[in-house]
């Protein structure tokens, strides 16, 4: 059996910032993706990122996403494992990956789980159709292969993801026929809502989706008014004939691993939904497991980088290997982390950090 | 379809990948997936849900819900979305559970 210091699981923003600390400490570590690249959700993202300059503001998401694979790829103490999927985690920890018709056992000193996130969907009749599509879907197939999901586009949900995504529709030259949000306002930031509003793109609000319409494929879609107790308001229904719909309502932290290994988990409605709780070292109630970025709560890509760097440096602090700078680094990227959190949009996320710092009292 | 002009990005042609679909011979792109490869062509179904026969095609992308579930070389379950599509890959529809062929 493999054995490295460190396993991350997952090789987005939060894993590799991780992976980045943990190997300055000076430890072995193993990265796995079940995709076929490292970056996460970061190599779709064509636009600019905001904040600070340790944020990687005003460099779009594929950019970050080279700059901070280009950090660890070829360290002669970095195992990378690409297209391997994890399909089991166990005390030890053992952690068993699934690739090519193959399984594999590997074991660890000590484990990152940033596994991110998937996104939700949406109860309608005939939500299974082929080409509704979630927007993370969608931005992968326009933005990393470059093929056009659908020619004419519905978007549900108007938070930044919503936003975004029907822009950059626009931008590979989709129609956005609508984008539609059941609250009576818009969700996300007012700089994304009024460059779709200048290109003429409808934000119809307290209006939710009532049926998708086709046998085979996706061919229409019937959307209704919803009145003040989001109930849908009879005779006010509208189709829209599209071939393309994209649901963007929000995403789910990935806790199912952490699930199988026993750790406490609750489910904290600010952060998404179920997750591991955490002390403030990112570490479960298995001292030898930790949780970074998404998969502890919903936030922006910036989030999860501060809080990879952080959980490797814990990771090797803990296992008395500390970065030479780690008192430093740690205060530097929590600031970081503080100010990310601070301001209106961040209420959800405080709020969510509050439940899970009373939890934690509890658990530890 | 292939998007051709975009203001950010820019896709350079890239080295074709033969490939066999439902006994068709087509053609995808070195970095493409099964399932973005099929997308590309218009093909929007990749199978049939279990109980109800209803069609199913790409959702999330990211190889977390199943439906992009294909046949890749007689292999049933394939996730296509995360797949790197290969040369003479021979691709199918998967109508079932999944079963070796």
């Amino acid at each position: 059996m493999k054995q490295f210091d460190c396993v991350i699981i997952g090789g987005g923003p939060a894993g590799l910032c991780a992976a980045d600390m943990a190997l300055e400490a000076g430890l072995d570590v193993c990265l796995i993706d079940r995709n076929p690249r490292l970056g996460g959700q970061l190599i779709k993202q064509t636009h600019k990122f905001f904040g600070s300059k340790q944020q990687y503001a005003k460099i779009r998401g594929f950019d970050i996403a080279s700059i901070l694979i280009a950090k660890i790829k070829d360290h002669p103490r970095c195992t990378i494992l690409t297209d391997t999927t994890v399909v089991g985690l166990y005390p030890g920890p053992i952690i068993t990956v699934y690739d090519n018709q193959t399984y594999q056992q590997l074991k660890a000193d000590k484990v990152i789980v940033a596994a991110g996130a998937s996104e939700k969907t949406l109860t309608f009749e005939n939500n299974d159709l082929p080409q509704i599509m979630g927007a993370g879907a969608i931005q992968t197939l326009m933005n990393v292969h470059g093929v056009i999901p659908a020619k004419e586009v519905v978007m549900i949900g108007s938070g930044n993801i919503g936003l975004i995504v029907a822009y950059q529709l626009l931008q590979a030259n989709i129609k956005v026929k609508a984008v539609i949000e059941a609250s009576d306002t818009i969700g996300g930031y007012s700089v994304h809502a009024s460059k779709l509003i200048r290109h003429g793109v409808p934000i119809k609000t307290k209006m939710t989706i009532k049926k998708a319409i086709g046998t085979t494929h996706l061919e229409a879609v019937e959307i209704i008014k919803v009145d003040e107790n989001w109930q849908p308001i009879e005779k006010t229904s509208e189709v829209i004939p599209c071939d393309g719909l994209c649901i963007a309502v929000g995403l789910s932290p990935m806790h199912q691993l952490l699930s199988m290994l026993y750790v406490k988990t609750k489910y904290i409605g600010p952060l998404g939904g179920f997750v591991a709780i955490v002390d403030e070292k990112y570490t479960t109630s298995d001292p030898n497991v930790y949780v970074a970025g998404d998969a502890l709560g919903i936030e922006e890509a910036s989030s999860a980088m501060m809080e990879g760097y952080c959980c490797g440096l814990h990771v090797a602090n803990d296992l008395g290997r500390p970065h030479p700078d780690h008192d430093q680094l740690i205060h530097h990227y929590q600031n970081e982390l503080h100010q990310l959190r601070s301001g209106p949009h961040g209420t959800h996320v405080r709020k969510g950090l509050a439940i899970m710092k009373k939890e934690v009292d509890h658990a530890f | 379809m292939r998007i051709i002009h975009h203001p950010i990005l820019t896709f350079e042609h890239k080295k074709e990948i033969p490939f066999v679909f439902e006994g068709k011979e087509l053609i995808g792109y070195e970095g493409d997936t099964i399932a973005s490869a099929l997308i590309d062509h218009g093909i929007v179904t990749f199978g049939y849900s279990i109980k109800r026969n209803r069609n199913r095609g790409f959702y999330c992308a990211i190889g977390n819900c199943a439906a992009c579930n294909m046949i890749v070389d007689g292999i049933p379950n394939i996730r296509t979305c995360i797949t790197p599509l290969k040369a003479n890959m021979v691709i199918t529809r998967q109508p079932n559970k999944g079963e070796y062929r």
